[in-house]
This record gives structure tokens, C-alpha cells and sequence, in this order.
């Protein structure tokens, strides 16, 4: 490991460099993810209200069951997507096996009931807040959703990050599903577990290390987004 | 009803621009073993083919038995794999057209400088296992079914080794790939079954050395094989047939020999 310091510098000379085999991995990285990350928001979100202010048998049993499904592990969401996706699979026809579209659907898989499960909490705290008020004004509880989900948006980015920091860190299912095909599906994290298989830590440790520079880069800019979006409130309340 | 969900949603993930890279240029998906990607074999000779056939090579790179089992299920178009037995075996039940011999290198049994099991300079490598087991000194098996597993568990038989009764003992399987495997070795200074292209090219050996090398028994050779269009329609048997030609061709074996890293060369060509 003497040599690390070197690999360090080894890894952020090629990002300085605009190393283009470097910049399409991080590229295709944050690809993935950010598509990821929206996909699951959209399933995930709406999910995540329903259980919170909807009324229906279930309800509980579904909630227990999204809380559960935020510790699937990659590998088993892996090999489910690349069964479904396989030539001999029920979706084979479509040919998305090794594709980044196969990785963007095993990260969806992972992140839903995350962003779900998040979402879920922060609506039921909404929900009790304004519940009484918000009936006064004739509303049924399904049309309180979009209100709840717009006024707790800012709590609702952590949630997205969370479902972020889930889907970008993860190898197991992307290796599976993407194959880690040099230019086409090869991300990041695969690109560290092959440094790794190589025997070159130190190159595989700085390349996490560039993981983590840009993990904190995408968490600093939505910070930022909720705080101006805080202060506009404080803003408009005043 | 169901299909037109599954039109309406690849349309929806096109849209994405995730199967963009791919629209405009021929590929093929070739099922094939962390030691021809590991080594930087297929970095060195795959361009050659692209640039002279326009076909893209994507190389899906995990243990042969995994690789196997993928092409099985239409997940590939040509199979590069080292275990002849079972290559032989997936063609003869039809999954795949025709067996070529493309290379060969060799296995090298590999170990902690101390040498406590006392096998080195040997050129026995059933005996020199068998001293491992003798001593019961610790020996990490890839135990993933790989082409190095298969050649490796032959061994211990031939010893009259019972390596099932010694696993979590002595024997570790760490059911990873060959690098993982020789990271557990170098950690824990166990003895190890490597090919020698991956052990030339692996950067983290500690003080792991060759203790057993130039037996006839560890005649490592890779065979290519295009999966069987007849058992899955997607399988683009035209472009895959195209790089099995080039591969067991002049141009392909010549690409293979001049494959060398710090001045060793890795995989020597054999095709008929």
C-alpha cells in the first residue's frame, strides 16, 4: 500500500486530464443513477403518500413490506432483473440484457422502497400536522396528496438522496445485469471491484475515493437547492 | 394488453438514451473467463478485429462454469471459456455449433515464501498438493466452478484428497474470482491454484511465489465456440462465426502470440 499516495495522484491527474475512458465511467455512473433515482421517485413518491394518508385494507402490511424491501440485496434484485431480461426470460425479446437500460431497472428495483418508505414518514408528519385543516377546506384525503408532497418537498430531497447514495454505491446488482462491458455498461463501482480483482488496491481505493468526491458534489448541490428553497419560504411566510 | 406494457415501457427507457450506444454500430456479446480480461488479453487483440470487421466485441467476463450457463440461456454469442470437458459437453447437447482450440497457457501453483507445507522447486503438482493436505496448511480454492476450479479439484482428486471434508478447515473457497482469490492467498499467506496469465498480470502478490510450475497436468487450453442460433433466435450466429475466424485465423493466433507483458508472453496459440 506504499504506493497509494501515487495512485492517488495517478487518479486524479486522469480526472484532471479529462481522461476520456475515466470521465464516460463517471459519466455513465451518474447516468444510471440519476434516471435511476427519477423512475423510483415517480413510482416511489406517490406510493410512499398513498400509505401514508390512504385508508385502506392492507395499508399496514404494505407499509411493513416497503420497510423490509429497503434491505434487498443487490445481488438477489441482480439476478431477478437478469432472469426477467435473460434471451430465455419472459422480457428476453427486448434484448436490454447488458445494456445501461437493464442497470437503470435493477437500481429502480433497489431504490423504490427507499424513497417510498421515506416519503411515507415524512407525508404521515405532514398529514397529522394539517390533517384537520385541510379537511375543513373539503378536501378528501387522495386529493391532500399532491399538497402534502409539494409542501414537504425540501424534506422529501433527502429521500432522493438517500435513494441516490443507494444506487450509485451499488455493484452487486449492475454487474450482474450490465456485465461490465468495457465503454458500454461499465460504472464506477464495477470498474472498482475489477481494479480490486487485479490485485491494484491502490487504483481501486483512489478511484472509490473519486466515488465519494462526487457522491458529496451531487449531496452539497441539493443541499443547496433545499436551503434556497427554505429561505424562499421564510421568504413568502414573512 | 400485457405486450403493448412492455412496447410502451422499452419505448419509455429508449427515450432515456440508455440503448442509444448501441443503435448504430454491429456488436456481438461474447461469454468469457476473468483470465482473458484480467490478463489485458482481449484489450490487446479485440481491436485489431473491430477495426478490420466493424463488429464491436463485448466481453462479459466471469468464471467459465457462469459463462457457460449464460450462453445456455442465449445471453452471448460466442463462448471463450478453458474446460474442455465441459465445452465438449455444451456442444454435444446442442447448445453450441463447434469447438475450436484457440490457446493455451499453463496453471502455476503459487504460495507464501515460507513455503510451510515444503513444495517448492517441485514439478509434481499431485504430490505437492498432496503435502499441502498432509500438512494442513491453508490452500484458497476459487470453489466457483470456473475453468481453474474444474482443473484444480481434478488435481486433489488424483492426490486422494477429500477437500469437502476439509472445507472451513485448511481449505477455503472464497467462491470469487482469481484475483479475489489471490487477495485472500496473499492475505492470509495460503497456497493457491493460479493460470498464468493472471498471475503475471496480478499486481498485489505480497509474498506469494511460484511453488510448482512445468507439470504436463497444468496444460491450461481455451477453446471458442459459437452459441447455437437453432436454440435461441437473438444469437447473431453470422458476425459471432466472423470473429471465430479471425480468432483460429493467421491474423487472430498472430494477435495472441504478440500479446507479451513485462516481456513474458502470456497465451500461446494453437489453433488447428
Amino acid at each position: 500500500m506504499q504506493n497509494f499516495a501515487h495512485e492517488m495522484q495517478v487518479a486524479f491527474a486522469l480526472i484532471l486530464a479529462g481522461d476520456s475512458e475515466l470521465l464516460g465511467i463517471v459519466a455513465l455512473s451518474l447516468r444510471v443513477s440519476l434516471f435511476a433515482v427519477l423512475f423510483a421517485a415517480l413510482i416511489g413518491m406517490p406510493l410512499g403518500a398513498a400509505l401514508a394518508v390512504g385508508r385502506f385494507p392492507g395499508r399496514r402490511a404494505l407499509a411493513v413490506l416497503v420497510n423490509a424491501l429497503m434491505g434487498l440485496p443487490p445481488v438477489v434484485v441482480g439476478l431477478l432483473v437478469y432472469l426477467m431480461l435473460s434471451r430465455s426470460g419472459p422480457l428476453g425479446v427486448l434484448q436490454l440484457l447488458y445494456t445501461p437500460t437493464a442497470m437503470i431497472i435493477a437500481q429502480v428495483v433497489l431504490v423504490t422502497p427507499i424513497i417510498a418508505a421515506l416519503t411515507r414518514q415524512v407525508i404521515e408528519m405532514l398529514d397529522a400536522e394539517y390533517a384537520e385543516q385541510m379537511r375543513s377546506l373539503g378536501l378528501s384525503r387522495l386529493a391532500t396528496v399532491p399538497v402534502l408532497l409539494w409542501d414537504g418537498r425540501v424534506a422529501l430531497l433527502t429521500a432522493l438522496l438517500a435513494g441516490f447514495g443507494r444506487a450509485i454505491a451499488e455493484v452487486g446488482a449492475v454487474i450482474i445485469v450490465g456485465g461490465n462491458i468495457n465503454h458500454v455498461t461499465r460504472v464506477m463501482t464495477t470498474t472498482i471491484a475489477l481494479e480490486t480483482s487485479k490485485g491494484n488496491l491502490a487504483l481501486a481505493l483512489a478511484l472509490g475515493t473519486v466515488l465519494i468526491a462526487i457522491a458529496v458534489t451531487v449531496n452539497a448541490m441539493v443541499s443547496l437547492l433545499g436551503q434556497r428553497a427554505e429561505a424562499q419560504e421564510d421568504v413568502r411566510h414573512a | 394488453m400485457f405486450e403493448n406494457w412492455i412496447k410502451a415501457g422499452a419505448v419509455a427507457l429508449a427515450i432515456t438514451g440508455a440503448g442509444s450506444a448501441q443503435a448504430t454500430e454491429e456488436f456481438i456479446v461474447m461469454q468469457s473467463t476473468t483470465s482473458t480480461q484480467n490478463s489485458g488479453l482481449l484489450d490487446h487483440i479485440l481491436p485489431a478485429f473491430t477495426a478490420e470487421s466493424g463488429i464491436e466485441v463485448r466481453v462479459v467476463a466471469v468464471g467459465t462454469g457462469q459463462a457457460i450457463k449464460n450462453a445456455m440461456n442465449g445471453d452471448g454469442d460466442v463462448l471463450l471459456v478453458h474446460a474442455k470437458a465441459a465445452e465438449e459437453k455444451f456442444v454435444a447437447e446442442g447448445w453450441g455449433v463447434q469447438r475450436f482450440d484457440v490457446m493455451y497457457n499453463d496453471f502455476v501453483l503459487v504460495g507464501p515464501a515460507a513455503d510451510p507445507a515444503g513444495i517448492k522447486g517441485g514439478e509434481d503438482v499431485v504430490a505437492a498438493m498432496s503435502m499441502i493436505a498432509t500438512a494442513g496448511v491453508p490452500f484458497a480454492s476459487r470453489g466457483d466452478d470456473s475453468g481453474t476450479h474444474k482443473a484444480e479439484l481434478s488435481h486433489w482428486k488424483s492426490a486422494g484428497v477429500d477437500v469437502a471434508a476439509a472445507s472451513g478447515g485448511w481449505y477455503r473457497e472464497t467462491g470469487s474470482g482469481m484475483g479475489a482469490t489471490l487477495n485472500l492467498a496473499a492475505g492470509m499467506g495460503a497456497y493457491a491454484l493460479t493460470d498464468r496469465a493472471t498471475w503475471i498480470a496480478f499486481a498485489n502478490k505480497g509474498d506469494l511465489e511460484i511453488m510448482v510450475e512445468g507439470d504436463t497436468r497444468l496444460f491450461n487450453q481455451y477453446g471458442v465456440i459459437l452459441v447455437n442460433p437453432e436454440k435461441h433466435h437473438g444469437v447473431k450466429a453470422e458476425a459471432g462465426q466472423r470473429f471465430i475466424d479471425w480468432l483460429i485465423g493467421s491474423d487472430g493466433q498472430a494477435a495472441i502470440a504478440s500479446y507479451t507483458l513485462d516481456g513474458e508472453q502470456l497465451f500461446f496459440p494453437n489453433a488447428n
